[in-house]
């Protein structure tokens, strides 16, 4: 499995983001980084670019509802829905539904211990 | 026995006793409070004198919403005044602009134009209370705006007290609202250091923070030695521009974190002011004693906060509370307990204050000066994390000295490897967490939907946006128009900007465009993904 774990917006906390990606790569997956402040539009398209299987959108500046629809919109834009979705960050309990009803696979809110995130990405993510 | 471990990664022993302080020369090593190496406290009273200041962090939404609830703290006791500004602004986007879709008046205040600075202080006396602005890549037009009001209210130069973080290398380490290159940012870090110790003598204009790479995930030590590697780099930078050390050191601040062990964050704190000291007399040749005093706000940790069983962190801020004040703490600001998943509520946040209010009245830990000094165990572990610290700036000066390892991402790399120790150490229990690891609550949620959550009002962009456009409208745009090309000018040169940027200010330029202006010469950083 590949992953783009990808910073939209202009959150520049990457400590969660820099952690999940050391994890994945530990559980042997392939992970590539893309660094802050992506634009949804930069971020769809280096996962079409680098042909992944799932981004990581990793938010903590409370705006994850529009990013992650810019990016769910513009990877079908791409017609590239069969690549899943998943977003970690702050995320209130009220948005982890908004969230999936927009098509994000799986939500990992603040307080997820690590193992459960590496075990979603081998189990029904993989 | 269980081997236990500092942060810092150092055995603890079960016993402590003199046999560890052989080596300690009591004189030289940790003098008398107030007086040179300051281990013991940079005031010879401390507490008894003057209690420290307690300064919550506060901004969300528009300048207007943001001044109501600054006023509201004032009311219960708060005694200054700490900024967060949304990210648009931090970065220097104007609220209209397309990136800054999603993010007005989120994590902070929205400013765009020196009208809604005037807002968010209308009524509150810039020559009487103590404001710091959180803010670094636009330290410099956010307080040349900060100035401009205080001007507009007549205070007097000499009077206003502020205190921009201004401090750009930690940003490129953690926290990321960078928008230059290291070497102009560098420039502007210098020429609003400059400006102030010229024009604005009792502001503070750089707080050097250990506090936002200690939350990214590094060590205790480290957290101190890559503050000190970075105010040692500002103090060099002045120095190479031609001022003395003593000019402006006595107003450099510094900003870091309790949350961890107490013991060992005060011994963090006691050597921290001995190396500090040290380094300015015998490095930089300071004379006054005042450029050698290490004055920090110890506070934040919301890294050590978690959404699981939330009231929770209320205990874990009185525990940071008494750590700062134990560690001789100029200055406080507490997480508050919601903090973990939201913008913290008005009660969240008087219940940090009086935390801080608590630990100062009732715990009777600002009763006498440094009263851990002469513990066997506390005075082991000063003379121990000044060895840690020592280390880990010498690794520093092996990836090329600070500012290089930023440019190259080695420190970037650094304390993601240590964040990732942490989590490990976390998911395995090696470190425990109440409510997390050990003590599970049957059924408890990753996030308890009990929590009042603050509900993000989108009309707030809208208001910022229309208030934007009505300046623009209304303002001299000649006038404005000239002190930008006037900006851009001077930062091809090598001139001190702030005076451009205060003329772009006040002539209700917007940030957005302050730092266009800006950026067509400097151009925009590239991060170093080491990934």
């Amino acid at each position: 499995m590949k992953v783009l774990v990808a910073k939209p917006g202009l959150d520049g906390h990457d400590r969660g983001a820099k952690v999940v990606v050391q994890a994945l790569r530990d559980a042997g997956l392939e992970v590539v980084y893309t660094g802050l402040k992506r634009t949804p539009e930069e971020i769809v398209a280096e996962a079409v670019q680098e042909d992944v299987d799932v981004v990581g959108l990793s938010i903590l500046s409370g705006a994850h509802v529009p990013l992650a629809r810019r990016v769910l919109d513009g990877l079908r834009a791409q017609g590239a829905d069969d690549v899943r979705v998943v977003v970690g960050g702050i995320i209130p309990p009220r948005d982890v539904e908004t969230l999936r009803a927009l098509g994000v696979s799986r939500v990992f809110p603040m307080g997820t211990p690590l193992p459960d995130i590496v075990k979603a990405f081998q189990g029904d993510l993989a | 026995m269980k081997e236990l471990r500092t942060h810092a990664g150092f055995p603890i022993e079960p016993v402590y006793g003199p046999e560890q302080l052989a080596d300690l020369d009591v004189e030289r090593d940790l003098g008398r409070p107030g007086e040179y190496p300051f281990t013991r406290g940079i005031h010879r009273h401390m507490y008894r004198e003057r209690l420290w200041t307690m300064r919550q962090y506060i901004g969300f939404g528009t300048p207007d919403e943001t001044n109501a609830r600054f006023k509201y703290l004032m009311a219960h006791g708060q005694d200054a005044l700490n900024v967060a500004f949304d990210l648009p602004t931090q970065l220097g986007l104007d609220s209209d602009d397309p990136r800054a879709d999603g993010e007005v008046g989120r994590v902070g205040m929205a400013i765009d134009t020196l009208a809604d600075m005037e807002e968010a202080f209308a009524g509150i006396p810039l020559d009487r209370v103590s404001v710091s602005l959180t803010i670094n890549g636009m330290a410099a037009p956010i307080t040349a705006m900060y100035f401009a009001v205080a001007d507009k209210q007549g205070a007097p130069r000499e009077r206003v007290v502020t205190t921009p973080q201004n401090d750009i290398l930690k940003e490129f380490v953690a926290r990321g609202t960078w928008v230059y290159p290291v070497e102009p940012s560098l420039r502007l870090v210098g020429d609003l250091i400059e400006y102030s110790a010229r024009h604005y003598p009792r502001s503070n204009p750089v707080s050097v923070c250990g506090y936002h790479i200690r939350e990214a995930g590094c060590t205790t030590a480290q957290e101190m030695a890559y503050g000190l590697a970075i105010a040692a780099a500002y103090i060099e930078l002045m120095v190479r521009r031609g001022m003395d050390v003593d000019e402006f050191a006595p107003r450099v601040s510094f900003n870091f974190t309790a949350w961890g062990k107490i013991f060992e964050e005060v011994a963090k704190f006691r050597a921290g002011r001995r190396l500090y000291a040290r380094m300015l007399r015998e490095r930089f040749g300071a004379k006054n004693p005042r450029s050698c005093m290490f004055r920090t706000l110890i506070g934040g940790g919301g890294s050590a906060f978690v959404p699981q069983e939330p009231e929770n962190n209320i205990v874990r801020g009185a525990y940071i509370a008494l750590a700062a004040a134990l560690s001789g703490a100029q200055t406080m600001a507490l997480p508050t307990y919601d903090e973990a998943y939201t913008i913290p509520s008005a009660k969240a946040q008087l219940i940090a204050l009086r935390t801080m209010q608590i630990c100062a009245e009732e715990s009777g830990a600002a009763d006498t000066v440094d009263p851990l000094g002469g513990s066997y165990y506390v005075e082991a572990l000063t003379n121990q994390m000044e060895d840690a610290i020592v280390a880990e700036m010498a690794a520093v000066d092996r990836m090329g000295g600070i500012v290089d390892a930023i440019k190259s991402g080695a420190v970037q790399a650094e304390v993601a490897r240590q964040a990732y120790r942490f989590e490990q150490a976390l998911a395995s229990g090696a470190v425990p967490k109440v409510g997390v690891n050990c003590h599970v609550a049957e059924g408890t949620a990753a996030a308890d939907p009990e929590v009042e959550l603050y509900a993000f009002d989108p009309k707030v962009a809208q208001t910022q946006i229309a208030k934007l456009a009505r300046i623009r409208r209304e303002r001299d745009d000649r006038a404005a128009r000239a002190a930008l090309s006037r900006l851009t000018d001077e930062a091809r040169g090598h001139a001190n900007l702030l005076p451009a940027i205060l003329e772009a200010v006040r002539a209700y330029a917007t940030l957005g465009e302050i730092n266009r202006a800006m950026k067509d010469v400097f151009g925009e950083h590239k991060e170093p993904v080491q990934w």
